[in-house]
């Protein structure tokens, strides 16, 4: 198999324009002959479906949630990127393209990324014009601040809930759709696998969640918007249901999963605390704009702390180790993600942690309070303010930038963060890899779309902060609803797909089987105790910090998990009823598939680059060491079959603008 | 910490339903409510009786997925927190705990602690929005908005639809929700073209959910997780009072 990317030819800066204005359009009365299916109600799901419904095509749109303001994208905190340059602060379509690519450790293609920073303006205007209340200076134009690998504040927010009110934005775009009758929304739907009749993408089996019948839906096209796997750890700040299902029930009908192994684990969430535990959560980037990361220098206070004798503000200023800004000057608390969680992971590795289980760093905001209050206190006419009113002054500007952050921290560990520094630590947080797509945002089956997290195209080996909000209102609004007209347009003589064809009869037969085979098990472990088992091995042998040798050892552990989950599960229940247990345990098993997957392609890949980190290949400093000779290239990878070895196919990245270089953020 | 449940268990919404009692010896106060059902759960399913169906996703409080009544407040005893943000800490060694579905009529329950909420979606799609196509919308900052307008119009959108506020009423009103939402957008200046549009319209498909009258209870302000305030509701009534007298805002 050839791959093409299909990207236009042209100055990377009007591959877009130009394309955009010779591509094959669809005539608004063919519109309404055409079905297309959309799966996924989250930023990328939702516009689409929006977008597409407006152009007048007949969508159906398919969430397993109860309703599709509850997706995923509900939870992001800290912003959304956009190249608006309203700070005057050097910004452009350029730069921003340019961070992303960098950002991403030269592992992403050149086009797709100009392209999302040339859209990215037109997704706040979009966004504005929809009601979305953003932060606002006092002159009543919109506030921005900085996140990750940017020397630019470009990423618009509102408080800490950006997502939700993104989401919001678009969920009543959809609604709006839904009520002229040009949606017609499935709430409590789950896709369990795409039909394809003569090799291309026309429908899907879903289960209806509350009553447990299997449902067949046909279309034209499908659009997958159904977000990352990063749950696959089990441990994540992923929504507990975030699943692989519906990506990977394709990849079993060939379409390829590109680079799996990428996976962003973020610096900046709440330690974990118990065996128990079910989810991890986020304190959001954004917070690294005033927090400043830390340890104990000395080995006996981090001991000290863990053991309760002492406290973070015990230790004084010429005991703690910024390490971050240490090692990271030009940057500081704001390098990207992948490069601060090594750092904090090297830091609690040689004893400087600080939780009771030595896996935990500071984040502290006492200089952020002092300097905010001091301001405030000037703008206030307040001259030699004492320091309860800067404390006090300090810290309300800290909750207006943060509010629900630090409630949300209190709420979760019981201490208050404006007072005591914030304990943090790493975790796994969102997939760069993904179904593999072109420039159209096409898989490799013709009719198949991913957009959003799902697909693996903008991002590299590491995404940066507000880029993931971007990307999915980009593919949603502002790419999918042209590029879509690309295969729709040789589809206008099609007449409906009828479901009683074959193909769909022997896709919904194998579905019941895989379901029946589930319940037939009766065996005695749980399907959550099986992806604790899976998250454990992903994470320790897949995660962080990856190497040869505990990579191969850790296939043969998911290979024997797979056996025993065949041959000990169980699951209550029957199939015709709400059922979340066998939900559950269809998610697990694909899970358990992708997880050999990303193994593999994690051995594969014999360098380090972004979250990719291979031990074997670091500098001395412990900086990732990339092979451009080696592996510039997507790793695309087909479904072998059961037992069988996946099979590679590879798509060269071309730098045609930007020379990779040794990324530096010192 | 050793804790008694009683927990409504109802197979579906044909069934009547009735309270199950479940202790639990080994709850510790980091874990938060829900990661205690889990545990539950998993001594259920050890024991191949059935699991305790409820809802919950982002567990974070932001979603709005979870629903359940504790100890007769929705999202139980903790002001502005959500069931899946509360802790055990919140509660002593040797407390019995009661846990229901939320009840309105217009929420019917599905299965054990899992309700239909559907009737939130009709209400924000009979009139929830501003009728813009994706396009090219103006330039966003050649609408400035005063930032105490974007603030009070955020803090209403800051409503994630979780039904607490129906379930906390006497009367199952949804006016909180109702008025969140039109305060969200009718706040705004983009919003105002359809205000008027927007009560009328949102308030009729409420009325046709069978959500009851708001009576001035404020229950809702208290259990709402979001702490929305009722003045809210003030404004709601103000907007539909002057659309629906001597207005020609068609539905
Ligand atoms: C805690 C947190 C904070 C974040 N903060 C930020 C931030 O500040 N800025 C930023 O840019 N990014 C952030 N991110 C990342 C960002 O939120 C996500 O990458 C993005 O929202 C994904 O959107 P999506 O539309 O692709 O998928 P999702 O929002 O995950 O939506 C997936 C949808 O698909 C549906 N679905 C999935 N499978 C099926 C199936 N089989 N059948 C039917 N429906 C299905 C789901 O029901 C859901 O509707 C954050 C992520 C997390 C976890
Ligand atoms: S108003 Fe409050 S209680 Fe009601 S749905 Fe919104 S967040 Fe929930
Ligand atoms: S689970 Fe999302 S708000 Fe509780």
């Amino acid at each position: 198999m050839k791959l093409d990317g299909k990207i236009p030819a042209g100055a990377l800066a009007e591959k877009w324009t130009k394309y955009r204005s010779s591509m094959p359009l669809v005539a608004p009365h063919n519109k309404l002959r055409l079905d297309v299916i959309v799966v996924g109600t989250g930023l990328a799901g939702a516009s689409a479906a929006a977008s597409l419904g407006e152009l007048g095509y007949n969508v159906k749109c398919f969430t397993f949630h109860d309703s599709p303001r509850r997706a995923h994208s509900i939870a992001a905190q800290g912003g959304i990127n956009a190249a608006k340059n309203y700070r005057n602060d050097g910004d452009s379509v350029h730069r921003l393209f340019y961070d992303t690519i960098k950002g991403g450790d030269y592992r992403a293609r050149e086009a797709n990324v100009h392209r999302l920073a040339e859209v990215s303006g037109s997704i706040i205007d979009q966004c504005v014009a929809q009601g979305v209340p953003f932060a606002r200076e006092y002159g009543g134009l919109l506030d921005t601040r900085s996140f990750g690998g940017t020397q630019v504040q470009r990423t618009f927010y509102a408080k800490g809930q950006t997502g939700q009110q993104l989401l919001i934005g678009a969920y009543q775009a959809l609604s709006r759709q839904i009520s002229l009758g040009k949606v017609q929304m499935y709430n409590r739907h789950e896709m369990l696998d795409l039909v394809m009749v003569d090799g291309k993408a026309r429908g899907i089996i879903a289960r209806n969640l509350v009553t447990g019948k299997l449902e067949r839906f046909s279309a034209h096209a499908v659009v997958l918007a159904t977000g990352g796997y990063g749950n696959v750890f089990y441990l994540s700040t992923n929504a507990m249901t975030c699943n692989v299902t519906a990506a990977w029930r394709t990849v079993r009908r060939g379409a390829l999963m590109a680079n799996p192994c990428f996976t962003q684990i973020h610096p900046t969430c709440i330690p974990v605390s118990g065996d128990y535990q079910s989810k991890l959560t986020l304190m959001s980037e954004s917070l690294r704009n005033d927090g400043r990361v830390w340890a104990p220098k000395k080995k006996e206070d981090a001991q000290a702390i863990r053991e309760g004798r002492k406290k973070g503000k015990d230790i004084p200023e010429e005991d703690r180790d910024y390490f971050l800004e240490r090692k990271y000057p030009a940057f500081g608390n704001l390098v990207p993600r992948d490069v601060a969680s090594r750092a904090s992971k090297a830091m609690c590795d040689a004893g400087h942690g600080v939780a009771p289980t030595g896996l935990a760093v500071f984040m502290d905001f006492a200089a952020a309070i002092e300097r905010y209050g001091r301001s405030r206190a000037s703008a206030q006419g307040i001259h030699n303010p004492d320091k309860d009113t800067i404390t006090a002054l300090g810290e309300k500007v800290i909750d207006e930038k943060y509010d629900n952050l630090f409630a949300m921290y209190e709420k979760i560990t019981g201490e208050n963060a404006k007072k005591t520094p914030m304990k943090i630590y790493p975790a796994v947080h969102y997939t760069m890899g993904g179904l593999w797509v072109d420039y159209n945002l096409q898989t490799n089956i013709p009719g198949l779309f991913a957009t959003g997290e799902c697909n693996f195209s903008d991002h590299g080996a590491n995404r940066l902060g507000a880029s993931a909000l971007m990307q999915g209102l980009a593919d949603g609004y502002f790419v999918l609803p042209y590029t879509i007209g690309t295969f729709l347009a040789g589809e206008i003589s099609t007449p409906r797909i009828s479901t009683d064809l074959p193909e769909f009869a022997a896709a919904e037969s194998e579905t019941r089987a895989r379901l029946l085979g589930f319940l037939s098990v009766n065996g005695k472990q749980s399907v959550e105790s099986f992806h604790r088992r899976l998250g454990r091995i992903m994470w320790e042998y897949c995660g962080m910090a990856r190497n040869a040798e505990g990579l191969t050892k850790a296939r043969k552990m998911v290979q024997d998990l797979q056996a025993e989950f065949q041959s000990d599960l169980f699951v209550p229940g029957t199939l015709d009823e709400f059922n979340p247990e066998l939900e559950k345990a269809a998610r697990v098993a694909d899970f358990m598939e992708l997880g050999e997957l990303m193994i593999v392609d994690a051995l594969n890949r014999n360098e380090s680059c972004g979250g990719h980190f291979r031990t074997e290949y670091q500098t001395e400093e412990g900086e990732a060491m990339r092979d451009d000779e080696g592996y510039a290239y997507v790793a695309a990878w087909e479904y072998g079959g059961m037992g069988k070895e996946p099979v590679l196919h590879r798509e060269d990245l071309i730098f045609e603008t930007v020379k990779p270089t040794s990324r530096s953020y010192k | 910490m050793k804790i008694t449940l009683k927990v409504w268990r109802q197979k579906d919404a044909k069934d009547k339903g009735r309270f199950e009692t479940y202790k639990l010896d080994n709850v510790t106060e980091h874990m938060s409510f829900l990661e205690m059902f889990d545990v539950l759960n998993e001594e259920l399913i050890q024991k191949k009786e059935t699991p305790i169906a409820f809802e919950h996703d982002c567990r974070e409080g932001i979603c709005g997925t979870c629903s359940m009544v504790i100890n007769g407040r929705p999202h139980g005893p903790l002001q502005g927190t959500t069931a899946c943000q509360l802790h055990m800490r919140m509660f002593n060694d040797g407390d019995t705990i009661v846990v229901e579905p939320f009840r309105a009529r217009a929420f019917p329950v599905l299965c054990d602690l899992v309700v239909d909420r559907s009737a939130f979606d009709r209400i924000i799609q009979s009139g929830g929005f501003i009728s813009v196509n994706t396009g090219q919308p103006q330039d966003a900052n050649s609408l400035p908005v005063p930032k105490e307008v974007a603030e009070a119009s955020f803090s209403a959108a800051a409503c994630i639809g979780c039904g607490a506020c129906v379930a906390a009423c006497p009367n199952a009103s949804a006016m909180l929700f109702v008025s969140a939402k039109v305060s969200h957008l009718n706040l705004l200046p983009q919003g105002k073209v359809e205000a008027k549009r927007r009560a009328q319209s949102m308030v009729k498909q409420m009325d046709l959910e069978g959500f009851g009258n708001c009576s001035n209870v404020t229950a809702c302000e208290a259990e709402c997780p979001k702490e929305i305030s009722i003045k809210n509701i003030a404004r709601l009534n103000r907007e539909y009072m002057s659309s629906a007298v001597g207005s020609e805002t068609e539905v």
